[in-house]
């Protein structure tokens, strides 16, 4: 394909992925740190956030189907993930690890298993898109075009 | 008789030769030879003479007359009868052949002579019977052609007297148009009137005009203007007179008597005086212009105007003067209210201008007295304080000493009219900058919360001296930072809370502050009150309620008036000046809100509540954690290349973009998990240490102080910066109470962490604005020395002197 169809396809699909709420301003931001000296920045950081939440989400749902469940813990889980969430500016997944914090605090049950699943899901979401997003920038590389700039 | 024998008789009378002789004879047989007639009288006798003349004559003249009437019709265009002309002839002619051949029946003549004269009075008779029955006809006409010529000459005659009229009424209503114009055209009363006078004397001949004006009582009219005097002389005459109400009573000109005391303006001759008109000229007034609709004459006042035709003319006043006459007065009034609005607007104009002029004087006036006010005030402010605070700090002091009665007495009452006086001099300062409006608010972000302990920390000492409890609740809903003049908001917080410790003997006094919702905001009895909210800012209502000696309710509207002590008060030599808490109202109310006083009566004490409007500092929401920050003015990027820093954070992400931002711009970084490791790893190279302090269960203030014990004789020990994602207060409080020299707001974006670290190194500190999360590490005394010291003296002095 050619390399400016590429770079199209690759700005409409950030816009798009702004536009919905997947992803924020901090998202942006990571974008701009990507230079020469740093060029695999934005796929390091999100394949490190991809690590870092599966883990999270494996450590919830373990403490969530204990019999005595330790909010405590499940808070500081949450917590995490909220705080890489905004790191990235998944926008979405952290209003709802927001969301989870407040049941957390609420101690219920039910409604934590609810929000988890909530979390779950957005994050999936988030994923299959961020995934997208990155296949698209390896493509414009190989093409041997530049990623462009998003001036939002 | 035949008359054969005339031929006969002349030849037989030249054949006989004595004619003289044998005329009788000749005669005698002509007619025996000729069968002549013979006339019946002799032709000698006179009487025939007579007639043979007459006949003669009679025959002339017929004949003469067809000749005339031919030569005079053939003279004429138009004659319409000529055939009756004809006949006429005829019959005129015949009758002459009739006569002209009676001429010869004078003498002996012969039958053919009879014949013919036969001949011609028959036909002579036909003529004139014809002529007779045609005149029957024809003379009718005649006669009628003669009265329609005769209509016609008066037909003309009257046009003529009419066109004589029209052309005088033409001539009229030229000189009545010039007469306006000529009245129109000036604005100058006495001109219009004098030339509506000569005017009118000259247009319809008048031997005299004179106008009557009303006097300024209305009772009199007096002689204003004439044609011929140049003087009058000050005539009068009553209003009242019959034929002035006449003449007044109609718009119409009046024929008056020339003897009427208004007519008598010459000295009475011997010649007839000529008619005299009057009629009544309008003075309108200013106040007579309605909006909607024309003048009425319901204006009772008019001129009369008087005109008198010249003497001896026997000239009558004509309908198409009267007119006139009319119409100039009309115009006349006109002309006199211009002029009367014209005068009154130059008078008004003048008036104003002088006005102007005053005014201009007294407010320059004014001006220099405030200049020089402000300047003696600025000088005096502190020139009189000083020396005040120094008499009533060294007069407290000899009061702890030992003294004899005399003198203690002495110098309390030095104390009280010193402390009297400096009180005064303060509010009186301090009112007439606010009076005039030059004191402006001094806005600033501030701590509610500070406000309010400090207040509680000045006030609670004087309470505790008293025994009153002050207890002070604060809704949860307030916002910790506002925008506003603090000093003065303390001021006005001291005042009402130094009043209510004031008046208490016993209880205590309770001060709550929350935010104002809508319904509270109103006071009922302060209707022009309309406070408005609006999204930046907030409206804080402050209650101090005490449990006092309570104010009477209709003392109540007094006590912000100045100067105004009730009774009570003055007798409790309160020391106050009546001032305060009129500067407290002024000063709330420059900050756009109300204060106000209830209270049920004398010994059930009172509530003082006042509202202000606060302005809210930078919006900060949970949901928002990016927000915009403006770059400062220089766009130049500061070189932080090589500059060591440390990242802690546990968050492998976070950690990992941090580090990303600080090595975009350009620093050396080392990224660490833990508090432990972060101690471990600092070292004197580090320049900033970045701590996340939104870990739960890691204490990172501790980190901060065991990183601040390691370094804490270096003086450049490294800047430790706190990054959270918590925007609440305590967390704040807490960095900045461990010696963090700023806090920043998760997740940082690239500009501002290029802002944050220049500022950091530039003042080795995060100023207020490059700090996110705004906070006060220690709160000043906000409010004048004076003040604190002045109200706390007071108050000790008053307890111990019993009040």
């Amino acid at each position: 394909m050619e390399v400016d169809q590429l770079q199209r396809s690759f700005l409409e699909y950030t816009n798009s992925l702004f536009r919905e709420g997947f992803l924020d301003g901090q998202f942006g931001q990571l974008q701009l740190l990507q230079d020469e000296s740093n060029p695999e920045f934005v796929f390091e950081v999100v394949s490190l956030f991809f690590e870092d939440s599966e883990r999270i989400l494996n450590d919830l749902t373990l403490a969530l189907d204990q019999q005595n469940v330790d909010f405590k813990k499940i808070d500081a889980h949450v917590h995490q993930f909220k705080g890489s969430s905004s790191s990235i500016g998944a926008q979405r997944v952290r209003n709802a690890c927001i969301a989870f914090r407040n049941f957390c605090e609420g101690q219920n049950v039910e409604a934590c298993r609810r929000c988890l699943q909530q979390v779950k899901q957005e994050y999936l979401l988030v994923k299959t898109k961020l995934e997208a997003l990155l296949r698209l920038e390896q493509q414009i590389l190989a093409a041997g075009g530049v990623i462009p700039m998003l001036d939002s | 008789m035949p008359w054969l024998g005339k031929v006969n008789g002349v030849i037989a009378v030249s054949k006989l030769s004595k004619r003289r002789t044998n005329k009788a004879l000749v005669v005698h047989i002509r007619m025996e030879l000729c069968n002549c007639i013979e006339p019946p009288w002799p032709a000698d006798e006179l009487l025939m003479k007579y007639q043979y003349i007459s006949d003669f004559f009679i025959a002339l003249a017929y004949f003469s007359i067809p000749l005339e009437l031919i030569y005079f019709v053939k003279k004429s265009a138009v004659f319409p009868y000529r055939w009756v002309l004809v006949q006429f002839g005829a019959f005129i002619v015949l009758c002459g052949a009739t006569h002209l051949i009676n001429l010869w029946t004078f003498t002996m003549h012969t039958r053919t002579v009879a014949v013919v004269m036969t001949t011609a009075k028959i036909l002579t008779a036909v003529v004139s019977c014809a002529t007779a029955l045609m005149l029957v006809h024809i003379i009718p006409d005649l006669l009628s052609v003669k009265t329609r010529e005769l209509f016609l000459k008066n037909k003309a005659a009257e046009l003529d007297r009419e066109m004589g009229l029209i052309r005088t009424q033409e001539e009229t209503g030229r000189h009545v148009r010039m007469l306006t114009h000529e009245i129109r055209s000036t604005l100058d009363r006495h001109t219009i009137l004098k030339t509506t006078l000569v005017e009118l004397g000259r247009t319809l001949g008048l031997e005299e005009c004179a106008l009557w004006m009303p006097t300024r009582s209305g009772l009199e009219l007096q002689l204003s203007y004439t044609l011929r005097h140049q003087n009058p002389v000050g005539f009068t005459v009553p209003i009242q007179l019959p034929v002035i109400n006449q003449v007044f009573n109609t718009s119409r000109a009046v024929k008056i008597s020339p003897n009427s005391p208004v007519a008598r303006l010459r000295p009475v001759g011997k010649y007839m005086p000529g008619e005299v008109v009057a009629v009544r000229v309008p003075l309108l007034h200013l106040n007579n212009f309605q909006i909607h609709d024309w003048p009425e004459l319901s204006t009772k006042r008019y001129a009369l105007m008087v005109l008198m035709l010249p003497s001896d003319s026997a000239r009558q006043w004509h309908v198409h003067e009267l007119e006139l006459v009319e119409v100039v007065a009309d115009q006349v009034a006109v002309a006199l209210s211009h002029a009367a609005i014209l005068e009154e607007s130059m008078r008004a104009r003048d008036l104003l201008m002088e006005q102007n002029v005053a005014l201009d004087l007294a407010r320059r006036e004014a001006e220099t007295a405030v200049r020089a006010r402000n300047d003696f005030l600025a000088v005096m402010n502190h020139e009189m304080r000083t020396p005040m605070h120094a008499i009533i700090a060294l007069s407290s002091l000899l009061q702890e000493t030992e003294l004899m009665p005399e003198q203690r007495l002495m110098v309390e009452t030095i104390l009280k009219s010193s402390n009297l006086l400096a009180t005064l001099i303060n509010d009186v300062l301090d009112l007439s900058r606010l009076e005039d409006g030059s004191l402006q608010l001094e806005m600033g972000t501030f701590s509610l919360h500070s406000l309010f302990r400090e207040a509680l920390n000045l006030i609670k000492p004087i309470a505790s001296v008293k025994r009153l409890y002050v207890t002070l609740s604060m809704s949860p809903d307030l916002p910790e930072y506002a925008v506003g003049d603090e000093k003065r908001l303390m001021q006005v917080l001291l005042n009402v809370v130094g009043n209510a410790v004031k008046f208490t003997k016993e209880g205590g006094i309770s001060i709550a502050a929350f935010v104002a919702k809508s319904d509270s905001l109103r006071d009922p009895r302060a209707p022009e009150f309309f406070p408005i909210p609006s999204d930046n800012h907030f409206y804080l209502r402050i209650e101090v309620k005490d449990t006092g000696s309570g104010i009477n309710p209709q003392d109540i509207p007094k006590l912000f008036m100045k100067f105004v002590q009730s009774q009570p008060l003055a007798a409790k030599n309160s020391g106050g000046s009546g001032l305060g808490l009129a500067i407290c109202k002024r000063f709330v109310n420059l900050m756009e809100g109300h204060i106000w006083i209830e209270s049920e009566g004398i010994g059930r004490g009172a509530t003082a509540i006042f509202i202000v409007k606060l302005g809210i500092p930078g919006r900060l929401n949970e949901s928002k954690l990016q927000f915009v920050h403006k770059v400062p003015g220089n766009q130049v990027k500061p070189n932080f290349s090589g500059l060591k820093v440390v990242v802690m954070d546990d968050n492998s992400v976070g950690r990992m973009v941090t580090k990303g931002l600080l090595v975009h711009l350009g620093c050396d970084v080392l990224a660490v998990a833990s508090g432990e490791d972060c101690v471990r790893a600092v070292s004197q190279e580090h320049k900033v240490v970045f701590l996340d302090v939104s870990i739960p269960g890691v204490d990172s203030f501790e980190v901060a102080v065991r990183i601040h014990e390691k370094f804490s004789k270096r003086p450049d020990r490294p800047i430790i910066v706190a990054l959270t994602g918590n925007t609440d207060r305590t967390t704040k409080e807490n960095c900045l109470r461990v010696g963090m020299k700023g806090v920043i707001l998760k997740p940082v974006s690239l500009d501002k962490m290029r802002n944050v670290l220049s500022d950091l190194l530039e003042h080795g500190y995060l100023s207020e604005s490059q700090m996110t999360i705004t906070g006060h590490e220690v709160v000043k005394m906000t409010c004048s020395e004076d003040e604190v010291v002045r109200m706390l003296l007071v108050h000790a002095q008053e307890y111990k002197l019993g009040l």
